[in-house]
């Protein structure tokens, strides 16, 4: 069967520090942040950090490097860009995926709560990992694929209408917020590709440049691979970007259906 | 099987290369279903009264046995495609998955072939009456 539950060694059994703001704190805010440190071998826990936010950058992920830097150093996560263009700090906050970086603390209501992204396995604290993931990413082939030699010298030439067709798949940062709030990729992400995988495939089937397209349709073809997704939209709902996995993924499914009738 | 590497198991036994037709009988039947269901119930409402003689006479008529037969095909073939991506999300042990999938077939062909003759059956004795 599925795996409803989490195992033994996963559920958060206690709650674990307190970290206290400092004493004249104007603004204080707490954060109740899920760690897991794989050396102790103890179960996960939630650590309860209070941060004064008027020392504090607006964005969730302030509060995690000011968290980091004085309380506590031990905390771990995943950050770079801080703008929401490298996907790093894709997490689950509030009880939705989202990137850390362009959460605005002052949107969320009540405590602060912060997990790691959904049905992944942990490293540690709030960092998953994703050897999985890009695996998956590396089947699809994700580079532009020709019968015809490269021109020499030359750029391979789209027109501004074809270069179009790209937009709303290219800005895809591979953050994993759609694949890991699937339910359908939490059941069957061994054989189901999940939502940003297949936006990602449909990036290249969409590029007037590719002339693989029947062979990438050809691996795609599968009842696993494709056609887990049952259009449950969670995708499209936490996209940091505003992307739509699941209007990509329809059009993977109308591209087959076209080559078959 | 390379599982000895992410990538290798992620390729797996490579794609089955089918999916779409099952895809595609999915919303198929759903629009079957849809129409023939709707006019399953607007007809029944609209009969005189609902008692046993009046309703296999109705069903007596082609117009209807027919339409009835197939609103049988479509609902069965219709659960047995959804079910089966059910079992499929859920149920992840070979054994298992192909113990229900079996049983789920047989349901589905009994089912219908048990509701068809009913309606054969009416269809072809109560045209008299």
């Amino acid at each position: 069967m599925a795996e409803f539950s989490l195992p033994k060694n996963s559920v958060i059994t206690k709650d674990g520090k307190v970290h206290k703001a400092e004493a004249g704190a104007k603004d204080v805010r707490t954060f109740r942040i899920y760690r897991y440190d794989p050396d102790t071998g103890e179960n996960p826990r939630y650590d309860t950090f209070e941060v004064d936010l008027a020392e504090c950058g607006p964005m969730v992920l302030d509060a995690l490097i000011k968290i980091k830097s004085e309380q506590d150093a031990s905390l771990t996560f995943r950050r770079s860009c801080r703008e929401g263009i490298c996907g790093s700090c894709s997490m689950n906050i509030d009880g939705t995926n989202t990137l850390a970086c362009t959460q605005a603390i002052e949107d969320i209501k009540g405590d602060v709560r912060i997990t790691p992204l959904p049905h992944m396995d942990v490293i540690k604290d709030l960092v998953p990992d994703f050897t999985h993931f890009y695996a998956q990413y590396a089947s699809i082939r994700p580079w532009l694929q020709t019968v015809t030699p490269a021109p020499s010298g030359k750029e391979r030439l789209q027109s501004p209408d074809d270069r179009a067709k790209l937009d709303g798949l290219y800005e895809c940062i591979l953050c994993a917020c759609c694949s890991t709030s699937c339910p359908s990729y939490w059941w069957n992400s061994d054989k189901f590709l999940g939502p940003a995988i297949l936006l990602q495939a449909y990036r290249w089937l969409a590029d007037s440049r590719d002339e693989m397209t029947g062979e990438r349709l050809d691996e795609l073809e599968d009842p696993f691979r494709l056609y887990r997704c049952h259009t449950i939209m969670n995708c499209s709902n936490v996209c940091p970007k505003g992307l739509s996995p699941a209007r990509a993924i329809a059009e993977v499914k109308k591209m087959v259906a076209e080559r078959a009738i | 099987m390379g599982t000895g590497t992410g990538i290798g198991r992620v390729r797996g036994l490579g794609s089955a290369r089918h999916g779409v037709s099952h895809w595609l009988l999915q919303r198929l039947t759903a629009c079957g279903n849809l129409l023939l269901v709707i006019w399953f119930l607007v007809s029944l409402l609209r009969l005189p009264a609902l008692d046993y003689a009046t309703v296999t006479a109705w069903i007596a008529s082609p117009l209807v046995a027919v339409p009835l037969i197939l609103l049988t095909i479509s609902v069965f073939w219709h659960l047995r495609i959804g079910l089966q991506v059910f079992i499929e999300d859920y149920v992840h042990e070979d054994g298992g998955k192909i113990a229900l999938l079996v049983l789920l077939t047989f349901y589905a062909i009994g089912g219908a072939a048990l509701a068809i003759f009913a309606i054969v059956r009416i269809a072809l004795s109560g045209a008299a009456a």
